[in-house]
């Protein structure tokens, strides 16, 4: 069988039935027999469940249907032929709506004849309106409700038994047992006519076939047996249930025909009832399950389907690749974001196909000339590790046949190569939560171990380099290249359609960094803007300013360097103090950040300008110059802040919490007030003389007071060491600049760690009427439930200590359940919105057609391309409006 | 016995046993003497009887609560023009000019963009002629900014709502405004909100008062205490009597009064109570309810099911509590009852709300519910800090809505609707959908996302959905 490539074929639609013994008949290749699998030679046996009309396994066997090996035939269906009818346990609810709603003499539905035609105009009425599977079930539910009314048949005026299900699967009549015989004889009756008022199609089925006469047997290579080791075969488990069922079957056929009791030919058909249903769905409930000899319960068809690790979910809905590696990263500030790191180890395995053309058919002679691992200069050029002819044979290139191999290439061939500078791959860590969790990067060749990534590309992959491992995939067509290049290189994914506004962009030290070049705009002597600038491939500086003889350049005049020209924004940094009035431009703190023209004047840069999430300035970039402009900024910027920190150096050390003697006497003395305070509404609570808020008990109001009480010291202790705490301070810095930490974990650090919290109450539990046997029972002060009075800086006494492991413990619980709920809601989320897509008339459509908005988001507008959600930034629009005008 | 029952029933209800024993004999049942008017039962009573036993028993209340409603109702329909009018209509000035000028220019602009450009021209000074270039740079900025056909905006909105789930905190009780009443916050609020819950975990209500009592305190708890579900233990001391079988309640005189209760009420409404099988007795400062010598099993029963007895308040809203938000008193509840809240004197009805969409959607339909919709899950993600655009939040309430009701998303709703066989049967449950396909039949267009990638083929959405074809010109001649 050739192949068919290349060709833009689709499945079009797939049409599910269910099949009637005569189509399992002509459809299957052999009908099987006997239980027995293979001879004492180990070659499958004539009739057996291994038959090779079933197609094949083993390698050097041909298939007795077709003629193909083993990779050429996906193999063909058998057939058993049960000695007597079952019913298939997928069906029996269906069974009982047709047994209860029609007639047990004449089949007819249990209405009268107009109501039918009445019942089936509607039927088909919705068909053509349109109607899903779910409406149809739920008419055909209420219409089998209405028939089973009828006590007696409208149409033939027999009387109606009621008939109940056993479960599983055994029907009875008023007590008498009415075997899967006489139910088939009874759905055999029904007419075509009324079958579409029960909900069955009679067009692809008939509700007979629901009762089995015939059994598919799967083909060999979905259930195939492997050999162990020791040369043991072990067979699937598929294999393994329908031996049973024709040693069973066999029994049953062979009593049956000598006319045994009825009793035992009832019991072997039970059996047999019990192995189908098994075989089908292992987890049937009312009946135990089958089990393998080992004690294992068995993996039948339904156990293959179902759930999380079912062939839906595990290996059609994901599938494995080829042309993917996956390695620990590591971060590398001198690639841009674009690019992607890829070890040499890495580069040689994974391969493009280059195909071969008259045009370029000298280069790839030259490749493959070169061998699998070519280097030039000592250096990593990418080689050819296959080629592959028209006929699709695979030739390896070695060392020592590569210039054979060479001069047999022509034009239509194929060369698979390594991967080298420029190569479009896509680069992915898991969870891929979001759209951005999967980019496209260009290849850069690195020497080591692991994947490199630029560092303001961490966000959108929410990578760190703790021992994260991430994916590479190398695209393998054309087609696939370019649209990976146009639409998920790294740099189209700067805005994020989550919030409109910048998801990549400077982390951690850049804001540290880039603050220190403007804040209060220091000025630097050459040598060391030149140590700044060697970072970055550039020949060019910024201007220098003359003062007192010499050449400097001023910190916001070297940021300045990079701002593309008539770049305009006003916006406040993030170390603004909010002060009552604003001073704009004239703020005392450097925190009003004006640009104009591509020009810095005031304002210090921090996280409100450039930051992943809050960067302003990015933001601007990338939606009015465009991508390219973003990501040259988001480069540059980020290596000269680097060139900033190192020149300057930045360390942070316990000492940075240090506060004077004085402030440390002043905290202990609020916190000695604040405890002497929650001493008196604990005094209170005990006469019952609190005033309770409104609709709280005694109780209740004394926790909520005590709480805000402790709170406040808290935060009362962190403003009295954070007055000591300042700008010249590196922890404080990282804080205010939004680098990283808060304010908070600073007095936590310096003045007091707080109140820990259980479920946002304090710690209650653990002893009786106690949290911990230091303690006195029911005890209410600020210590004996969870207040931690220390810093973590002088360090928490045992007491504390274990308040904190509890409220430290909580919040590892939280996460760990949190991931698994929240992962299940956007699996639900994706999987009922995954069809809706925008149509060319603007609205949004599901695969119905059904139309779900009229408009996106009620204006259309895209949310990437919004700022921050609004349509038009206003101040934006009318200043860039007046300097249209102007000019 | 029915007639027993009946004098019962009629003797609960205040009438006198002579009276009730007369109506019984008729063979009149309780509905009977219910809708009777005083003409008819004069058949049976005297004029002065059968007057007390339309006033005790008779259906006047209901006609009135009839009339009330109506009333209420013309207001809504003038308000609702009024709404109307000031949304697409009276627009002001500068807005109206906006859409004038935008619609002769066949720019397509939404409502919310002219009102801002209004806003902000207002604030900017633009002189009259630049109007006609401004609104061609707004137009064109618009364009810019306008969605690709063809964007899978489903998944891209699923993404940005789920993946900021992973940040969100799971402690479910949180203080939001007020802090008496605890609301569910966080990925747990999430999930009750795309699950369409029939009850959220933690009901609530923002009881509006209208305009004219609004800033009135004592009006407000008025208000409130009527709100708030009172039962008989809370007010009374129910004691139980073994010698005599009969329960005493007496009620606390200060409760009462902050209640706003009489004694007698309290009688009524045990009287009305069905568990309560005795004779229920007032004397002067207690109410006493005899039970059948000897049956103390049912004098137990009788003592829990009066404690239990629901004096007043609406069903459902167990606290209220008063706040001052902008010189106007709202009443924050606890537990919700949207429709007899909405039913109240004083309320304002436009503004009052419920936390509940599945409970918007019952009371004041789907249009409604989607608002909740996206209302609730800003609120909540705005709550933890988390910016989300409202588009996606919108995506994902019409979805649910889109059916004329309210559709979870999951198993139950969205996902179990869909066209495709196979995509179901990715999703959840796959062995009933595959079989219940083959039944009817079911044929699988492959045109959504999961089904393509079942089988292997390229989606049809972004750049799957469209066909280049290419002919090379070279040999287009032959």
């Amino acid at each position: 069988m050739k192949r068919i490539r290349n060709t833009s074929k689709r499945i079009g639609s797939i049409q599910f039935a269910y099949m009637s013994p005569e189509e399992k008949r002509d459809l299957s290749a052999t009908k099987i027999i006997t239980p027995d699998t293979y001879d004492d030679d180990g070659f499958p046996v004539e009739m057996g469940l291994m038959d090779t009309h079933l197609g094949v396994i083993e390698p050097g066997l041909r298939c007795k249907a077709c003629g193909g090996r083993v990779d050429e035939c996906s193999g063909h269906f058998g057939h058993i032929e049960l000695a007597m009818p079952v019913i298939h346990i997928g069906y029996v609810k269906e069974i009982k709506k047709l047994l209860r709603s029609t007639c047990s003499e004449c089949g007819r539905l249990l209405l009268e004849e107009e109501q039918i035609k009445e019942y089936l105009e509607r039927m088909s009425e919705m068909r053509r309106m349109g109607a899903g599977p779910i409406d149809i079930r739920y008419f055909a539910k209420d219409i089998s409700k209405e028939a089973r009314k009828n006590e007696r048949c409208p149409h033939c005026r027999s009387e109606q038994r009621k008939i109940v299900l056993d479960k599983p699967s055994t029907f009875r009549e008023e007590k008498t047992k009415l075997t899967p015989k006489e139910v088939r004889a009874r759905l055999e009756r029904i007419p075509d006519d009324d079958l579409w008022a029960l909900g069955i199609n009679p067009e692809v089925t008939r509700p007979e076939y629901m009762v089995l006469k015939v059994l598919l047997v799967p083909p060999v290579t979905v259930r195939p047996s492997i050999t162990l080791e020791s040369g043991d075969r072990s067979e699937d488990d598929l294999t393994h249930k329908l031996v049973d069922i024709l040693r069973i079957n066999q029994r049953l056929r062979e009593n049956r025909d000598v006319g045994s009791p009825q009793l035992i030919v009832e019991d072997l058909w039970d059996l047999l009832q019990y192995h189908v249903t098994t075989y089908f769905d292992n987890q049937t409930s009312g009946i135990p399950p089958a089990r393998h000899r080992s004690g294992r319960t068995l993996k039948t068809l339904i156990q293959r389907l179902k759930g999380k690790e079912g062939r839906f979910r595990q290996n059609l809905s994901g599938k494995r690749v080829n042309f993917s590696s996956r390695t620990v990263i590591s971060p590398d500030p001198w690639l841009s974001i674009n690019e992607v790191g890829v070890p040499i180890k890495a580069a040689r395995e994974l391969t493009v196909p280059l195909k071969v053309t008259p045009a370029n058919i000298e280069r790839s002679k030259e490749l493959v000339e070169n061998g699998p691992s070519p280097t030039k200069d000592g250096k990593y050029m990418a080689g050819a590790t296959y080629m592959i002819r028209p006929d699709g044979r695979r030739i390896k290139v070695t060392e020592t046949n590569s210039e054979t191999v060479a001069e047999k290439i022509e034009p239509g061939f194929t060369i698979e190569r390594g991967l080298q500078n420029g190569d479009i791959v896509l680069f992915n860590r898991q969870p891929s939560l979001h759209r951005m969790s999967m980019m496209a990067h260009e290849v850069k060749i690195v020497p080591g171990k692991t994947f490199r990534l630029n560092l303001a590309v961490c966000p959108p992959y929410n990578a760190d380099f703790d021992g994260d491992e991430m994916n590479l995939h190398v695209l393998q067509s054309e087609e696939a290249r370019a649209e990976a290049k146009v639409l998920m290189i790294v740099q189209e994914h700067i805005l994020s359609p989550r919030f409109g506004g910048p998801i990549i962009g400077a982390i951690q030290d850049h804001i540290s960094g880039l603050f220190f070049l403007t804040y209060n705009n220091p000025s630097f002597t050459r040598k060391e803007v030149v140590s700044i600038f060697s970072n970055l491939k550039t020949g060019r500086f910024p201007q220098a300013v003359e003062e007192d003889g010499e050449r400097i350049w001023r910190g916001k005049d070297v940021f300045s360097y990079f701002l593309p020209e008539g770049f305009n924004i006003e916006f406040r940094a993030s170390i603004c103090e909010k002060c009552d009035e604003c001073e704009k431009k004239g703020c005392e703190h450097d925190a009003y950040v004006v640009i104009e023209d591509g020009k810095l004047l005031a304002g210090t840069i921090d996280e409100n300008a450039v930051s992943a999430f809050s960067g302003e300035i990015v933001d601007k970039i990338a939606r009015d110059y465009g991508t390219d402009e973003a990501r040259r900024f988001i480069d540059q910027v980020t290596k000269i802040a680097l060139g900033v920190i190192t020149l300057r150096g930045f360390t942070t050390t316990i000492e940075d919490e240090e506060i004077p003697e004085k402030a440390a006497e002043q905290i202990e003395s609020v916190l000695r007030k604040a405890e002497k305070k929650v001493g008196h509404l604990v005094e209170a609570y005990k006469r019952g003389e609190l005033e309770e808020l409104p609709g709280r008990g005694q109780r209740e109001t004394l926790e909520v007071k005590v709480m805000k009480e402790l709170g406040k010291a808290r935060d009362h202790a962190g403003q009295i060491a954070s007055r000591h705490l300042g700008m010249s301070n590196n922890a404080v810095v990282m804080a205010k600049t939004g680098a990283r930490a808060s304010m908070l974990n600073l007095t936590q650090m310096a003045g007091a760690v707080g109140q820990q919290a259980i479920r946002g109450e304090r710690p209650s539990r653990g002893y009786e009427e106690r949290t911990l046997s230091h303690f006195k029972r029911k005890e209410l002060g600020a210590k004996s439930k969870g207040f931690v009075r220390s810093s973590y800086k002088e360090g928490l006494d045992p007491l504390e200590y274990f308040f904190h492991s509890m409220g430290g413990r909580e919040g590892l619980v939280d996460t760990a359940v949190r991931t698994s709920r929240s992962g299940y809601m956007q699996r639900r989320l994706i999987n009922a919105l995954e069809d809706l897509m925008v149509s060319n008339d603007g609205t949004v459509r599901n695969t119905a057609d059904t139309i779900i908005q009229f408009m996106y988001g009620e204006d259309g507008i895209d949310p990437m391309r919004s700022k921050r959600g609004d349509a038009l930034d206003m101040d934006d629009l009318i200043r860039d409006f007046k300097k249209r005008g102007d000019e | 016995m029915a007639k027993k029952d009946t004098i019962n029933a009629l003797i609960r209800r205040g009438l006198d046993e002579e009276i009730a024993e007369k109506l019984a004999e008729e063979g009149l049942l309780l509905g009977d003497v219910r809708s009777a008017s005083k003409e008819d039962l004069t058949e049976y009573l005297s004029d002065e009887e059968a007057k007390e036993v339309v006033n005790k028993v008779g259906k006047k209340k209901k006609k009135k609560k009839k009339k009330k409603k109506k009333k209420k109702k013309k207001v809504d329909d003038e308000k609702l023009e009024e709404i109307y009018d000031d949304k697409f209509e009276g627009l002001d000035g500068t807005a109206k000019k906006i859409k004038e000028l935008s619609e002769s220019k066949g720019y397509h602009m939404s409502h919310s963009v002219i009102k801002r450009l209004s806003e902000g021209i207002d604030d900017h000074e633009i002189s009259e002629d630049e109007y006609e270039d401004l609104l061609e740079m707004v137009n064109e900025r618009l364009n810019n900014r306008k969605i690709d056909s063809k964007e899978s905006v489903g998944i891209v909105g699923a993404q940005s709502i789920g993946e900021p789930g992973t940040q969100m905190t799971m402690r479910t009780f949180h203080h939001a405004g007020v802090a008496e009443i605890g609301v569910t916050q966080g990925l747990p609020r999430m999930i009750e909100i795309v699950d369409a819950r029939k009850v959220p975990s933690t009901p609530s209500m923002e009881v509006h008062l209208e305009e004219e009592i609004k800033g009135d305190k004592e009006k407000a708890k008025k208000i409130a205490s009527r709100l708030e579900i009172t039962r008989l233990k809370e007010i009374a001391d129910v004691e139980i009597d073994i010698a005599e079988t009969c329960v005493t309640i007496k009620p606390d005189k200060g409760r009462m009064k902050k209640e706003d209760i009489d004694i007698g009420e309290i009688a009524k409404k045990l009287n009305k109570k069905r568990g309560i099988k005795g004779e229920v007795e007032r004397e002067k400062d207690a109410i006493k309810i005899s039970v059948e010598e000897g049956k103390f099993s049912l004098l137990y029963e009788t003592v829990e099911e009066s404690k239990e007895t629901k004096i007043k308040g609406l069903k459902g809203v167990e606290r209220g509590v008063i706040r001052k938000v902008n010189d106007e008193y709202v009443i924050y509840t606890e537990g919700s009852n949207l429709e007899d809240v909405l039913k109240m004197d004083g309320v304002d009805m436009e503004k009052t709300i419920t936390n509940s969409p599945t409970e918007i959607y019952q009371v004041l339909g789907v249009e409604a519910a989607r608002k909740s919709i996206i209302r609730e899950a800003k609120d909540t993600l705005d709550e933890q800090g988390l910016e989300v655009d409202i588009r996606h939040i919108m995506l994902v309430a019409d979805v649910m809505t889109n059916e004329g009701e309210l559709n979870a998303i999951g198993r139950h709703g969205v996902s179990g609707r869909k066209t495709s066989v196979l995509a179901r049967a990715a999703f959840e449950i796959t062995s009933q959908h595959l079989l219940r396909a083959a039944i009817l039949g079911e044929e699988d267009k492959l045109d959504g996302v999961a089904e393509n990638v079942i089988v292997g083929q390229p989606i049809t959405q972004g750049t799957g959905a469209v066909k280049v074809k290419y002919t090379n010109p070279s040999k287009k001649d032959d």
